[in-house]
């Protein structure tokens, strides 16, 4: 199967289609792809717990792993110590680690 | 990881959208790796490394030209080129000629060269990857 | 090499440029010998309506002469062999019906997504 990067810089609630997004990510975990969903700029409003929060869990659920750039983070104020569980905080980088391993990379 | 060569759409004019600043530190981040990065610039990412951006003031903040030191597109570029030959790697920034045209767009930083949409699909189909961050 | 293009966003800046620039990009690329397709989702569903018309426009004494003609330039690219697939619930979800659309489309379910994504060395979302 293969790895995807799927970068979503929208947030819930602004955009309905990151639920589409989101579930998009899900069924190619579930479909047996290794999946990364990297939030950045708004779409980092999404990984504080809040209304919105339902497409990450469901997502991790489906065995996606969940980043949240930091800087983003940083810059709207969100503690590392406050995300919705599964979340993880992580640096621009990875973005560019998962290019060079040569996943499928998508950005919305 | 030195060796990889990554290409990047753009499609995001200055001064209008976050994207615009991630997509810059995506490239800051491979121009430090040392990598062989494309740029095709389509559409409104033309503008983004015209010659003529310059700062200005900002009564707002209190700050004089040179303390408000006005981020400017055109200057990332052409730090992150540098930055990239230093490393050992390249930034190939690709302007879109007809996207150039319609904008007037015609003066770009040093470096900068016109092109079309195959030279997208060659630099796609011959670099290890590619990311494209459209505009909405 | 193969990729997919997604086109999700509409009518961004069509009446400006008097297409859309993402279809218009997979045209020039297929010109020159990529082996694109396309997928259409979200509002991007509606470049597919058959009964699309936005002639008429004028600023001052400046006639636009040459309109966007949307569904025309994706069944153009249907016919250079680019392969145009449509989301089938974003299309049901705004009310439209088969028979409102082009021919020569190839619907798929959101759940088709990672089957289809299988099938392409790169999938590009614009």
């Amino acid at each position: 199967m293969a790895k995807y990067l799927l970068i979503e810089s929208r947030d819930a609630f602004d955009s309905k289609d990151t639920t589409t997004y989101g579930a998009l990510a899900a069924d190619l975990a579930r479909d047996g792809n290794t999946v990364t969903l990297f939030l950045v700029q708004n779409g980092v409003l999404t990984a504080r717990p809040s209304t919105q929060a339902a497409v990450l869990t469901a997502a991790i659920k489906a065995g996606v792993e969940v980043l949240a750039d930091d800087f983003s983070l940083r810059e709207r104020g969100i503690p590392v110590s406050r995300l919705v569980a599964g979340v993880k905080a992580a640096p621009l980088d990875t973005v560019i680690d998962h290019l060079a391993e040569g996943r499928k990379a998508l950005f919305h | 990881m030195a060796g990889k060569k990554l290409t990047f759409a753009l499609m995001d004019s200055a001064f209008e959208s976050a994207r615009t600043t991630t997509a810059m530190r995506l490239i800051d981040i491979a121009a430090r790796r040392g990598y062989d990065i494309t740029v095709f610039a389509y559409e409104g990412a033309v503008m983004l490394p015209f010659a003529k951006q310059e700062q200005h003031a900002n009564k707002v903040h209190g700050r004089e030209v040179e303390e408000e030191n006005h981020p400017l597109p055109r200057k990332f570029i052409a730090s992150m080129m540098t930055e990239a030959k230093k490393n050992g790697g390249s930034l190939d920034w690709i302007n879109c000629g007809l996207c150039v045209d319609e904008r007037g767009a015609g003066e770009a930083i040093e470096g900068v060269r016109r092109g079309a949409p195959p030279d997208f699909w060659k630099a796609a189909e011959t670099t290890d990857n590619t990311l494209v961050i459209a505009t909405r | 090499m193969k990729a997919l293009n997604i086109i999700e966003t509409a009518y961004r800046a069509t009446i400006e440029e008097q297409d859309d620039t993402v279809v218009w990009l997979t045209h020039a690329m297929k010109g020159a010998g990529a082996d694109l397709s396309v997928l259409l989702r979200g509002n991007a569903v509606n470049y597919a309506v058959k009964t699309q018309d936005a002639s008429g426009l004028s600023f001052g004494d400046t006639k636009q002469t040459q309109p966007p003609r949307l569904a025309e330039d994706i069944t153009r690219l249907i016919g250079k062999g680019v392969e145009v697939y449509i989301v089938e619930e974003d299309v049901a979800e705004r009310g439209l019906e088969r028979t409102d659309l082009i021919d020569g489309l190839k619907p798929v379910p959101r759940a088709g997504m990672p089957k289809l994504f299988a099938g392409f060395d790169r999938v590009w979302h614009w």
